[in-house]
């Protein structure tokens, strides 16, 4: 019961909230100068009057804006994301492309950052103040306070140019023309700096978390109990300490997700990564409605499904939620 | 450890697929931040199209390196002697890439299309009727001589698409075979993910024996300039067209494995200017205009700040163009001529040294051609007691739709001649192209019926040198009136892999021409 009503909750939210979103964004995207007319001027070199017309009318954009938006909302609801302008292609179709590129990128951060940092921070509470532990605090704030381009950009110089072991640009190296295993390592082999610029500013903040967590949970009556009952050191680290000192990673990773996404804008542009992120960036730049209207969609449905599946989560791990709901 | 390292540099050599060096056959990778909207140039102009497009399409003629126009499509052409007709004779055994025939029908088609739907109007604004006696041959009737006809019928511009599929009644410039083209080109789409790449495939049946030598030819998306430079340096990618960053120039011109040359752009013919609103308050006056142009060093600009890899503008039309007027005021910096005619509009200086402020109006992500320049002129205008304010525009459309409406009073601005002043050059100075909302139109409201009488002549002329002539008396008149301070040409230059690369696209047209000649090792 408990978990079907959490779920149908979750859904009504995701529709109203996702509701707002469109409406948002549709408005504050007509309030910038500039329609997509305008950019596909740019794009060609020059127009004319009777040109910009017929784009206009051929994407609807003559008609009030009150009417735009209903029919925007009335074909969204029927699942349909309408034409690209700027591509002249199905939004759909634009997102489906891109979309997978975003997800193994976002997941593999995310899985690199929550494993990683809080091993790390496992490692830096056994000995607070000793080599490991100081070390791990330094490079954590240096993970976090570099910002995500720069991190990016300087990856790149040292493992793109100056020692060129990773490749530096795209999802794949498309001149290979590689297909079946050779085609996942090569995305595998791009994916390294990606994953890693995005991934290292969450995994500084989880390593720092998970070590403040675990020196806190350590100081607890019931790690005193398993330890006078003669459990092994690493059995009360990793199962009596570790399963609570986690929950404050997996709350901060669920609430994460969404700026998860927004880091991957940055790191897709640095990177040449073909996600939706850039996808985004530049049909904002294009005017092209639609198109930022759907991916705004489908990350907004990532987020929410993200949260939810953070919840479950929590239930799993920690007992008392469930027993409460 | 000496052999692991062996073994390791055999596995990258696998891996990167060095094969044996061939005269014909590879691939060609071609880097740039240009997205198409979709890769069917009779609808859309602009670099991002032209560059594939004209790969895909054949057009009827193309241009060498000193602006001859070369047999294409048409093998061979001639204008009536009135100049009011231009019969085109097309190749023989010439095919689509999905293996119809090209009969002058879809020549007849194709610039039909294009005169309608296409945003340069002027192409083929003279062309009345396409008569096509037989199927191998097509006449363009006009309503008027129009020299820049056979310009207009080349690489990036004339391109001959099919009816038998773009003629299905749907809107061209929606229509969904865009992004999935035939062609005739020497190379045929295989894959178009739109900004991330286009992959071309040599087309077998390219009607010019023994072309094109490439198999493949990729060309990559990227979305920011660093990045994809540092492609070019580490031999990511073997060519780089229409780079513009001073910096990355120089960057990449310590590679002693890269080339760098400025050649392929005269037709494109990229200017740098200062825009002026005439028909504001204050730049009405004509002496307040020639007195900012005074003011401006174009030495310091081009060798300072663009590294002397722009050379200055001096006039309307692009240093490249066989129309370029040399013999033009040159306004050369004289700060005190300057003050003086400000005095003389009737602006003299305030007790704090200001005569006047203005706005200057920029696009940021223009960094060395519209950021740079704009923050050199606020202190040097100050020199003459002009107080500049810059403002700065978030993304083009911002600016665009801002200047468009006239909404400005000086703006920095970026405009291509486009191959021939009828199509690049008039739009910005004949009265009747003053227009509200549309931009790269005559957005500085000037109006001179002089200039408009000797640009209508010039546009009309045959006669190649009376043609210059004409221009240049324009040219002339347009300098002094100063409704534009002409600062410099764009740098645009290609970058290749010297050690790659035989035979780059150094024709008028660069990138945006065929690649069928060009080689990889």
């Amino acid at each position: 019961m408990g978990l079907i009503w959490l779920i149908g909750k979750r859904l009504l939210y995701a529709v109203v909230l996702i509701t707002a979103v469109l409406v948002l964004n549709f408005s504050l995207l007509h309030l910038a100068p500039g329609d997509p007319a305008d950019a596909i001027a740019g794009e060609m070199g020059g127009a004319t009057a009777e040109l910009l017309a017929e784009i206009r009318a051929l994407y609807g954009l003559d008609k009030p804006f009150l009417v735009q938006l209903g029919l925007y909302l009335q074909r969204a609801y029927q699942g349909d994301l309408g034409m690209s302008f700027y591509y002249n292609l199905p939004v759909v179709d634009l997102i489906l492309q891109r979309l997978p590129a975003t997800i193994l990128l976002v997941i593999t951060a995310l899985i690199f950052a929550t494993v990683g940092g809080t091993a790390l921070g496992v490692l830096a509470a056994r000995k607070p103040g000793g080599f490991t532990s100081s070390m791990v605090t330094l490079l954590s704030l240096v993970g976090y306070a570099a910002p995500i381009f720069w991190t990016g950009l300087m990856l790149i110089i040292l493992f793109g140019v100056v020692i060129p072991f990773f490749p530096i640009s795209g999802l794949y190296n498309v001149a290979k023309m590689a297909t079946g295993l050779s085609l996942a390592v090569d995305i595998a082999h791009h994916l390294v700096l990606p994953s890693f610029t995005l991934g290292v500013v969450y995994l500084a903040l989880y390593s720092r978390l998970t070590r403040a967590s675990m020196l806190e949970v350590m100081q607890a009556d019931y790690i005193r109990t398993a330890r006078a009952k003669g459990a092994r050191e690493r059995t009360v680290y990793l199962r009596h300490a570790l399963r609570n000192a986690i929950l404050p990673v997996v709350t901060m990773a669920g609430l994460q997700f969404g700026s998860l996404i927004s880091g991957a804008v940055l790191v897709e542009t640095v990177f040449n990564w073909p996600g939706l992120g850039t996808l985004v960036f530049e049909s904002v730049i294009a005017r092209d409605y639609p198109t930022v209207l759907g991916v705004l969609f489908f990350s907004a449905t990532l987020v929410i499904a993200a949260n939810l599946f953070t919840d479950l989560v929590y239930r799993m791990i920690d007992p008392r939620i469930r027993l409460r709901d | 450890m000496k052999r692991i390292m062996l073994a390791a540099i055999a596995v990258t050599m696998m891996l990167s697929g060095i094969t044996v060096s061939s005269a014909d056959g590879g691939t060609l990778v071609i880097a740039t931040t240009q997205k198409p909207r979709h890769l069917n140039p009779a609808v859309q102009s602009g670099i991002a199209t032209a560059v594939p497009g004209t790969q895909i399409f054949a057009t009827p003629v193309r241009f060498d390196e000193n602006w001859n126009p070369q047999p294409y499509l048409a093998e061979s052409w001639a204008f009536s002697d009135d100049g009011m007709a231009l019969t085109l004779n097309l190749r023989k055994g010439a095919t689509f890439h999905d293996g119809h025939p090209i009969t002058s029908k879809d020549v007849a088609f194709s610039i039909e299309t294009i005169k309608a739907n296409h945003p340069f109007k002027t192409m083929f604004g003279p062309v009345e009727a396409i008569d096509t006696p037989d199927d191998h041959t097509a006449v363009l009737r006009l309503s008027a001589p129009h020299p820049a006809l056979l310009l207009a019928l080349s690489s990036a511009l004339g391109v001959i698409i099919p009816e038998h599929i773009y003629g299905d009644g749907q809107d061209p410039k929606a229509h969904p075979r865009n992004s999935d083209t035939v062609g005739s080109g020497p190379f045929k789409l295989a894959e178009f993910k739109p900004g991330e790449h286009i992959i071309l495939e040599k087309n077998e049946n390219f009607f010019l024996e023994g072309y094109p030598k490439l198999d493949r030819i990729i060309i990559k998306n990227y979305k920011d300039v660093t990045s994809m430079v540092l492609a070019m340096d580490s031999g990511e990618v073997d060519m780089l067209p229409f780079l513009a960053g001073t910096r990355d120039i120089a960057r990449l011109r310590k590679n002693a494995s890269i080339e760098i040359t400025d050649q392929g752009y005269a037709a494109v013919g990229p200017l740098n200017w200062l825009a002026f609103n005439t028909k504001h308050e204050i730049f009405k006056d004509v002496r307040v205009r020639r007195a900012i142009a005074y003011a401006i060093d174009r030495d310091f600009i081009v060798n300072a700040l663009h590294g002397g890899f722009s050379t200055a503008a001096t006039g309307p039309v692009h240093p490249g163009s066989p129309f370029f007027a040399p013999d033009v005021e040159s306004y050369d910096l004289d700060l005190a001529k300057a003050a003086a005619l400000l005095d003389e509009a009737g602006y003299p200086a305030g007790s704090d040294g200001v005569r006047f402020s203005v706005e200057l109006d920029y696009l940021p992500a223009f960094a060395e051609q519209q950021k740079n320049v704009a923050e050199y002129l606020r202190p040097q205008l100050k020199k003459v007691g002009i107080a500049v304010q810059l403002r700065a525009s978030p993304d083009f459309p911002s600016w665009a739709k801002r200047v468009s409406s006239h909404e400005f009073e000086l703006t920095m601005d970026v405009v291509f001649n486009w191959g021939d002043p009828v199509i690049g050059v008039h739009r910005t100075y004949v009265c009747s192209n003053i227009r509200q909302g549309v931009i790269w139109s005559n957005t500085q409201s000037y109006c001179n019926e002089e200039v408009d009488a000797l640009l209508d002549a010039a546009g009309k002329e045959i006669d190649q040198a009376k043609r210059q002539t004409l221009y240049r008396q324009a040219q002339q008149i347009i300098v002094d009136e100063v409704p534009l301070a002409f600062l410099n040409t764009l740098p645009y230059h290609t970058a290749y892999n010297k050690n790659k690369i035989g035979s780059p696209p150094l024709s008028i047209w660069g990138a945006m021409a065929p690649l069928d000649k060009v080689t990889v090792q």
